[in-house]
């Protein structure tokens, strides 16, 4: 396994990385999920070798890996662009780690010839990478890094340049691919939909720390702060401060939902509750669901869903309903909060409790 | 703004093309109405982005000709097309202000000093830039710069069209809501003729009042986000939209029944015309209804992604996916039935109508 313990990276005065510690297992796939410049990039660099912490460890299998260039490892990287050997053919390419290991011409042959059926590319073989489509190429780097039998595989946004179509084929197949070669496996990414389709585990970053790791469904159910659940949402997170006051949650004058029962014994006070857009509903989804009036900005339709963009108060909030619901901007419509689905957050951004009734 | 037809129009970008395969564009024949929002979608080598240089001018067609608003403009360069673009990666003037960056579009063309600044005040405020007007280009995020490439879009009212070609494929996903429904406003309220071009589904149909899907050169399709949906014309869309896409499999009709394995399916009616061909029905994984009634199904996998569930399953041996609801469960023992508004009939990949 690969620990990290208590990992910082600071350059030029600027933390990168802040006293991250992880533990990830063989066989286990493992997601990084946060906007662009949380440290994503930065931490992998770190567990690959390519950098060296300023303070904390690297220990991989028992043994101490701190400042060990990658080199010296046994690790694989595939990239958001597509690296390849352009002269070399798709066959080659495949091959290469294992010509450098020195690996015998016929295991060569079977280990090119499997890796590629796993990833398709059986029929481009003789063909050179950049006469290939992206999609092709960026599996002739994935099939590459199979074949190397890695102890770790870090992946950086490595659909990011894809079609998405593309992107959901690769991504259904990718977990199955190393988990069964018993490696682990890091794969960054910005989207909380990817984290999602991926499934395994996910440490939520931002601004260089690690806000929660664990299992993904989990982390996306239960974040234990307001950070990591802003990062794990995409449409945005709705949240709104409201204080408790007694059995309610008031919202403003005249707008109040019951607190619900595991929230009750919570002081009186300042909260930010946050919901996710699938929580708001146009219709009374069960008895304790409160009705709020909110002004439609603008209506986004996808064909089987509706984004409706609300303002609400002096916070925009994004309802996400099944079916075609053709608001026009500026119409005060009815919407529902179902309190059950609510979390909530003290001022210091903590989760004081978790829905208990959504199992993960 | 102007009306763009396209008439004829055929791009091949070798020498002598003899036959389909050649053509990056096969034949493509419609018209863009006066302040409509487009979108073109498909996958990458589909011909969208030929399609977007042809109107743009940066290539020019090998056959056929373009129109704005009925004067020819085929054999214009760009610049006399006076057309607005916004690429997928920020183009700007880094030593220049913000303020500097929207202006210089504007004073190339001789603006009036008073007009310019009207015109530039006016689109930091869409864009949501006004604090920072005075700031050098220079050092602002990715999301920042690419606000300021969306605005020297915006911020010429005299263009014939704006053309996006993958704007927000460097946004992080956050910021991506917030530009998509800023220019969807922008839209509704300035009427602008706009053509985007993107590969990611969501953006097309939240962005386009209706979505041209490309696929192999052609137009598959022309509509709404919720014609594409619900009435995909060809298998492709079918599968190119929703994710995952469509459910297609072959089956042998009846009437108004359909034949799958050992199974009868209820159609929502016969065929308006006997078929010859292969024929396949066609269900999203919406309306896949997993209960305890219907056609027995051996679970595969199960993906929770948060708001809903995907349940990847065998059917008759083959591969099905179904939707069900965040708080759903699963049967012991599913079985499947099919929402008859949710079938769609297909002869050689191509929609064919069930009269009622």
């Amino acid at each position: 396994m690969l620990e990290l313990k208590n990992v910082t990276k600071t350059i030029a005065g600027v933390d990168h990385i802040r006293d991250v510690s992880l533990t990830l297992r063989h066989g286990s796939l493992n997601v990084l999920l946060g906007p662009t410049l949380s440290g994503k990039t930065s931490l992998m660099r770190l567990m690959a070798g390519l950098d060296k912490p300023s303070s904390g460890s690297i220990v991989f299998d028992g043994v101490d890996v701190t400042g060990v260039p990658v080199q010296k490892r046994n690790i694989a990287m595939v990239y958001q662009q597509f690296i390849n050997y352009p002269v070399m053919t798709v066959y080659e390419n495949i091959a290469s780690p294992l010509r450098v290991a020195g690996v015998d011409a016929a295991k060569i042959d079977s280990e090119v010839k499997r890796a590629a059926q796993l990833l398709k590319l059986t029929p481009y073989l003789d063909r050179m990478p950049l006469n290939l489509s992206g999609g092709q190429q960026q599996r002739t780097a994935l099939a590459r890094a199979i074949v190397k039998n890695a102890g770790l595989v870090l992946l950086d946004e490595p659909l990011a340049n894809l079609d998405y179509k593309l992107r959901e084929e690769l991504r259904a197949e990718l977990p199955r691919l190393f988990a069964e070669a018993g490696t682990i496996f890091v794969y960054a990414t910005t989207e909380p939909h990817e984290a999602l389709l991926l499934g395994g585990n996910t440490a939520t970053l931002s601004e260089g720390r690690v806000t929660q790791f664990g299992p993904t469904v989990e982390v996306f159910r239960r974040p234990v702060d307001l950070i990591t659940a802003r990062t794990f949402s995409d449409p945005p997170l709705n949240t709104i401060v409201l204080r408790k006051h007694g059995p309610d949650f008031v919202i403003e004058e005249g707008v109040s939902l019951p607190a619900p029962a595991e929230f009750a014994s919570l002081p009186d006070g300042s909260y930010t509750i946050g919901f996710h857009p699938h929580h708001l509903a146009l219709h009374r989804s069960s008895p304790a669901a409160v009705p709020i009036s909110a002004k439609v900005t603008i209506t986004e339709i996808t064909g089987s869903e509706s984004f409706v963009h609300l303002d609400f108060a002096d916070v925009r909030w994004v309802m996400l309903s099944h079916g075609i619901r053709a608001f026009e901007p500026d119409e005060t419509i009815e919407i529902f909060i179902d309190p059950r689905h609510l979390m909530v957050f003290d001022a210091a951004g903590r989760s004081v409790a978790a829905p208990a009734r959504i199992a993960a | 703004m102007a009306r763009i037809e396209l008439d004829r129009i055929r791009h091949a970008y070798m020498p002598h093309p003899r036959s389909d395969a050649d053509y990056a564009l096969r034949e493509v024949h419609h018209t863009f109405e006066d302040g409509g929002a487009y979108a073109l979608l498909g996958p990458s080598g589909c011909g969208k982005t030929t399609l977007l240089n042809i109107i743009s001018g940066l290539i020019h067609a090998s056959h056929g000709r373009l129109l704005f608003d009925g004067h020819d403009v085929t054999r214009l360069s760009t610049q006399e097309r006076n057309i607005a673009q916004v690429f997928q990666f920020p183009v700007i003037y880094d030593t220049m202000t913000v303020y500097d960056n929207l202006a210089f579009p504007l004073r190339n063309r001789g603006v009036p000093e008073v007009e310019v600044d009207r015109k530039v005040r006016e689109t930091l405020e869409m864009i949501d830039l006004a604090d920072w007007a005075r700031r050098k280009a220079r050092g602002l995020t990715a999301d920042q710069k690419q606000k300021i490439s969306l605005g020297r879009g915006l911020v010429r009212s005299d263009v014939n069209a704006i053309l996006f070609d993958e704007p927000l494929t460097v946004i992080d996903p956050h910021m991506k809501w917030v530009l998509r429904s800023q220019l969807k406003q922008l839209h509704r309220r300035f009427g602008f003729t706009m053509v985007y071009v993107t590969h990611d589904q969501t953006e097309a149909l939240t962005f386009a009042d209706r979505v041209v899907v490309m696929y192999d050169g052609q137009i598959v399709q022309i509509g709404t986000p919720a014609e594409l949906f619900e009435r995909p014309r060809h298998t492709f869309v079918g599968y190119f939209i929703g994710s995952p896409g469509m459910n297609v499999m072959p089956v042998e009709v009846e009437g108004a029944t359909a034949r799958l394995g050992g199974h009868v399916i209820a159609l929502p009616g016969a065929l308006d015309t006997a078929a010859s061909g292969t024929l396949e029905l066609g269900i999203r994984p919406e309306y896949v209804r997993l209960g305890v009634e219907g056609m027995p199904v051996t679970i595969r996998k199960i993906e929770d992604i948060g708001r809903h569930k995907v349940v990847r399953a065998h059917l008759e041996g083959r591969e099905i996916a179904a939707i069900v609801g965040e708080d759903e469960e699963v049967p012991a023992e599913p079985r499947v039935r099919f929402d008859p508004a949710g079938i769609n009939l297909y002869e050689d990949s191509w929609r064919v109508g069930m009269g009622a």
